[in-house]
């Protein structure tokens, strides 16, 4: 197969590439360059954006003996993912722009440009595993299942990607159960990423500092933090920073009057108001979630049939915990996802995280948090 | 000895490097068998020393310079620096009023950013000519701008060809105008030398730049030729060598190698030239034909040689360039990659990412047609093959990277750009 390896530059898509070529594959490493401005991207040795990555991955890529190239992608990246965690923040949401990265950049802009480029497959450094089952029929149909490596495990922000896709993906990092070993592998083949530390924040975020990105894109918009009664508590400089769930830098002057920690129980950016309360009022049982996406095949998700017997999970290396689940429609008419927990409540979700639906290790489906409440 | 090749497929980049010439492989493993420092005293000096003089006499009689003239670099980015720099200097150390530098918009980034790194650092206020749809500078406005602050006009700098779109500039014009006003005139001769006739003195200008590895001599050598006239500071500080101008060791192999690779483009000179104007035309011809919506840049090559004789051509005879709507650059440079075929969007890159060429926005082709870049350069081992191999895999490549770039959106805004 021709294959067009994504390569960031790190540790993990060299040996996902080193793999893919092991495998016999024709193989062609990209480097995607995400900001045109590329020294408003940090150039510290975490990223996967600075100009060392790209030279990282070359280097990587000359090790291999592939080709390599560096496509142009800072326009699409700021017409999509930039601009939805700006949008979605701004509408008082909590994005995930590695999952929109995943949707819109990874698994659209960069595959449908390899596939109309005469590739068969995008191979990433993605720790999850495609499993292939052939039908009596001969129809081939294909899982998404998390990695053995729960640690890394990155089946979460992949699940967007939908069926389609997947069948033009390749992860060959999805057996590996422990990053030590993708060290190991790196270093065997004398790659030099091989002890490059891992990278965790945002990356066209400098310096991890959320809120103070969001402020220079979306300028101080002062108002009133106030109690579940109205009683005002506080100010703040942006309903938009704040989280449903937060605790930390709420910058609340005195303690309640119960003495009790305070979260944000609710961001109303119509009024421009962040609501605080105590901890119980944001655990939640219900939870809907929209732009619905499933893994399955139709039979498997009928609408308004229950899922009896699944877990969900809403935060990238959030618990998965018991509940149910049913593929619906919406008012509007777009696919969405009913969801009960059957075990012990979620605490903290805000509209816009990701919910993932799983069966044990496979992925369900996948939709986007609008609503979460306590039944 | 292994005879020096180009690189296995076919090698259409000639004007990014070319493969050294034999003699001049052979000229560089003999002098690089011999210690010697050119500066040293004793006989291994002496004789360093020697190869490095007979070299300079040598770089100055293939361009028509005096051996006095002639100051070893490193390569063309060195001289250009040393040119706008040095000359900047120069000329302000003896009159504080001129500080400004006046540069086509088609030069060389080693040339352009020098400038704009004494506009931001030294006081210097750069102007950029304009050209016209050839890329060809515009004289009208040169010389407006020497009417208007002739007694302010540190130096300008025009290129002797554009190493995109091979366009020849009015090199001898620009002379002419500049001298009116006292103005000297650089010029970046590294894609013309070896491919049309270069003559320093007959030229009339006061700085010229050439290097090795354009021309089948080795990499990381060239010259500044200079007027001894011409006022110029150094850029390196050292031990003195070449008059001062230029510290360094000299490189005794990589220069010997450097002047008998001049010498031997320069004799072949007229020969070659029609040969890779002739593969030239059959390439435009048949790029034409495989795709009619492709776009020469730069100057329709004209018969040649041009004319009668001392006409110059307009354009290099190893350069084609084209624009394909609709196709970006590195889809077309991958997919030619991996059908064996070398070529260049011609432009710089930052980090590996394809920036719109600014010879081609100077030109005023619109931003998204110069996203659909493709530079073609034959040199010595060019063969009919090569293009052969182009031709046949055009027209599939070019359907795929405009599939590619509906895709990408390459195309989006249509002829609205």
């Amino acid at each position: 197969m021709r294959v067009l390896a994504a390569m960031s530059g790190g540790v993990d898509s060299a040996v996902a590439a080193a793999l893919a070529v092991e495998a016999g594959h024709d193989v062609v490493g990209v480097h995607m360059a995400l900001s045109r401005n590329r020294d408003q991207f940090r150039t510290g040795s975490r990223g996967c954006c600075s100009i060392e990555d790209a030279g990282d991955a070359r280097r990587a890529a000359d090790v291999l003996g592939i080709p390599y190239y560096v496509w142009d992608l800072s326009e699409r990246f700021e017409e999509t993912v930039v601009a939805d965690f700006l949008s979605e923040y701004e509408a008082g949401r909590t994005p995930n722009p590695c999952v929109r990265c995943n949707e819109h950049i990874k698994f659209e802009a960069l595959l449908d440009k390899a596939t109309a480029l005469g590739f068969d497959a995008v191979a990433t450094g993605h720790y999850a595993r495609v499993v292939t089952h052939e039908g009596p029929d001969g129809t081939v149909s294909r899982e998404l299942h998390r990695s053995p490596n729960a640690e890394k495990d990155q089946s979460y922000v992949l699940a967007v990607m939908g069926p389609d896709r997947l069948t033009r993906a390749m992860f060959p990092l999805g057996g590996f159960a422990s990053k030590a070993e993708v060290r190991a592998e790196a270093e065997r083949r004398g790659l030099s990423v091989s002890a490059k530390p891992d990278s965790y924040d945002i990356c066209f975020v400098a310096d991890g500092d959320t809120r103070g990105f969001l402020r220079d894109r979306l300028g101080s918009r002062p108002g009133e933090v106030v109690d579940t009664d109205g009683n005002v508590v506080g100010d703040h400089d942006g309903a938009y920073a704040f989280t449903v769930g937060q605790r930390k830098g709420l910058g609340l002057g005195r303690p309640a009057a119960d003495g009790r920690a305070r979260y944000v129980v609710d961001v109303q950016t119509s009024s421009n108001t962040v609501v605080v309360g105590p901890a119980e009022l944001l655990s939640v049982d219900r939870v809907a979630a929209g732009q619905a996406v499933w893994i399955t095949a139709p039979h498997e998700h009928a609408d308004g049939a229950w899922l009896d017997d699944v877990e969900v999970q809403v935060r990238a290396h959030g618990a998965p915990v018991p509940a149910r689940a049913r593929a619906t429609t919406a008012a509007d008419g777009s696919p969405s996802i009913d969801v009960e927990l059957t075990g012990r409540p979620l605490r903290g979700v805000a509209a816009g995280q990701s919910l993932v639906v799983y069966r044990g290790t496979r992925v369900l489906g996948q939709g986007t948090v609008a609503r979460a409440w306590r039944a | 000895m292994t005879t020096p090749e180009a690189p296995a497929g076919a090698y259409l980049d000639h004007a990014a490097t070319t493969p050294m010439s034999r003699a001049a492989l052979e000229a560089y493993v003999a002098e690089a068998g011999r210690a010697g420092n050119a500066s040293s005293l004793h006989s291994a000096g002496r004789a360093a020393r020697r190869a490095v003089e007979e070299s300079r006499e040598s770089v100055a009689a293939s361009l028509g310079a005096r051996p006095s003239e002639v100051i070893f670099t490193a390569g063309g980015t060195e001289a250009d620096n040393l040119a706008i720099k040095g000359i900047f200097w120069g000329r302000r150390r003896t009159d504080p009023r001129r500080t400004r530098v006046l540069v086509s918009a088609v030069e060389h980034h080693a040339v352009l950013d020098p400038a704009f790194w004494l506009a931001g650092h030294a006081g210097a206020e750069i102007v950029l000519l304009p050209v016209d749809g050839d890329g060809r500078v515009d004289l009208a406005a040169l010389r407006a701008e020497l009417v208007a602050h002739g007694d302010e006009v540190a130096l300008v700098s025009v290129m002797w060809a554009n190493n995109e779109v091979g366009t020849l500039q009015p090199v001898r014009d620009v002379v002419r105008l500049a001298h009116q006003h006292g103005v000297p005139v650089h010029t970046d001769a590294v894609q013309a030398v070896g491919q049309v006739e270069v003559d320093f003195a007959a030229s009339g200008v006061d700085a010229l730049t050439v290097t090795g590895h354009k021309l089948g001599g080795p990499l990381g050598v060239g010259a500044l030729l200079a007027r001894r006239d011409l006022p110029i500071e150094a850029v390196l500080h050292g031990g003195g060598q070449e008059r001062g101008v230029r510290s360094g060791t000299l490189d005794a192999p990589a220069i010997r190698a450097f002047a008998v690779a001049l010498a031997e483009a320069v004799a072949a000179r007229p020969e070659r030239a029609a040969t890779l104007a002739a593969l030239r035309d059959a390439l435009v011809a048949g790029v034409r034909a495989a795709d009619p919506e492709a776009v020469l840049r730069g100057p329709e090559p004209a018969p040649f040689p041009a004319g009668g004789p001392g006409e110059v051509p307009a354009r290099l005879p190893g350069n084609a360039h084209f624009t394909f709507p609709g196709a970006e650059g590195d889809s077309l440079l991958y997919l030619l990659d991996s059908a064996g075929v070398q070529a260049s969007t011609g432009s710089a890159c930052q980090a590996g990412v394809p920036q719109p060429s600014h010879v081609l926005l100077a030109m005023g082709v619109p931003e998204l047609d110069a996203r659909g870049a493709l530079r073609f350069t034959l040199g010595a081992t060019s063969t009919r093959d090569d293009v052969a191999r182009l031709l046949a895999a055009l027209p599939q490549v070019v359907e795929r990277a405009r599939a590619a770039g509906l895709v990408t959106g390459a195309v989006r805004a249509g002829g609205a750009a």
